[in-house]
């Protein structure tokens, strides 16, 4: 695979897309939390947690976007832990890591996707 | 007389610790003991030096495993049960002995673009730059620099990635950009940014604990961070 590095404005607008993320991701990760430990607590059964997300745009909405964000988040940051560990730079990485962020995306959204029909 | 156990790196990459017992003498620095075993011990020993008083920034080695200023380190402060343990700078090619080739230090300095680039002729006035206007103080927080590359050596980023242009050339570009009289910001900020530039800073501040100077790299990076997002998102940040 090539070494073309990609332009320097495209590298620092991915910097930017990680922080932007992490934000958003710091949001949804509290949120997750509270609403797991609400649901141990009070002994919701997977069917009545089920009942609650079914067509539930708000729930389907809050997931989406969280499913986003890691699938932008995770990538960039692997892409850096990649290329520093391994010295891996260039066309191959960056192909590499966005087929990992399509990938993430996909699963996430599916089952985002399966707990609302 | 009391004497200290002293190791010092022998060869180039590869190569070995000598020990020597150097006389332990009161207010001494580390710079006196390698001095005294090149003068007194062994003369083929090679290291750098040139002020002997922290401004010139040339007689940085590594001292029982940090990188430190020679010149101004009290061998009470590092000599943990008498002993030191001496090897030149990390994440520099070393010449000989004590001796690193500095070259891709400033080369770095160079590609940060961290020469002044005025824009007044011999006709204009002097510029005339409050002392405490914000971005003097900035400037003023990171131009005492003197190009130690204790920074440099400290720094695991450029030991992992060798293209990164390392916390002082860094620092230099952002007291540049802060320079009210400077009109290379647009070039400096597109050479500062991105895998090699200041985004590759995982802020760990070795830099910034270590500098002989005080001096705080990292705050320069988070600047140069900043500003370098606002360029890009205006789409004011290209290639040459």
């Amino acid at each position: 695979m090539g070494d073309e590095r990609l332009n320097v404005r495209a590298q620092v607008l991915l910097w930017t897309a990680q922080r932007a993320s992490g934000a958003v991701l710091a949001l949804c990760v509290v949120v997750h939390l509270v609403t797991i430990i609400y649901a141990v607590r009070n002994g919701l059964s997977a069917a009545e947690v089920l009942g609650r997300t079914r067509a539930s745009i708000g729930w389907a909405a809050f997931y989406s976007v969280f499913v986003l964000a890691a699938a932008v988040h995770a990538p960039i940051g692997l892409r850096s832990v990649l290329s520093e560990t391994l010295n891996w730079r260039g066309a191959g990485l960056d192909i590499t890591v966005t087929a990992l962020a399509l990938a993430l995306a996909l699963w996430g959204l599916r089952a985002v996707y399966a707990v609302f029909i | 007389m009391s004497t200290l156990s002293v190791a010092i790196w022998r060869g180039q990459e590869s190569g070995r610790y000598q020990k020597f017992e150097v006389p332990r003498l009161a207010s001494q620095t580390v710079l006196d003991v390698v001095t005294f075993i090149q003068r007194e011990l062994d003369p083929t020993l090679a290291y750098r030096y040139s002020c002997r008083v922290g401004m010139c920034g040339s007689c940085a080695m590594t001292v029982n495993g940090r990188a430190r200023w020679t010149c101004r380190t009290h061998v009470d402060s590092v000599a943990q049960g008498g002993r030191l343990e001496i090897s030149p700078l990390r994440n520099l090619p070393v010449v000989r002995d004590l001796v690193t080739d500095m070259t891709p230090f400033f080369d770095k300095w160079a590609r940060a673009r961290g020469r002044f680039q005025g824009g007044a002729t011999r006709r204009d006035d002097f510029a005339r730059v409050a002392p405490g206007s914000p971005a003097r103080m900035l400037a003023d927080a990171g131009i005492e620099c003197i190009g130690c590359g204790v920074c440099y050596s400290s720094c695991d980023v450029v030991a992992w990635n060798p293209d990164y242009l390392g916390p002082a050339a860094l620092n230099r570009a952002w007291t540049l950009v802060n320079d009210a009289r400077d009109t290379g910001n647009r070039a400096r900020l597109a050479a500062v940014a991105g895998d090699a530039g200041c985004h590759a800073c995982h802020t760990h501040m070795s830099c910034t604990e270590r500098c002989p100077k005080q001096i705080s790299p990292t705050a320069a990076i988070a600047g140069l961070k900043r500003a370098t997002a606002l360029a890009a998102l205006r789409g004011e940040l290209s290639d040459e």
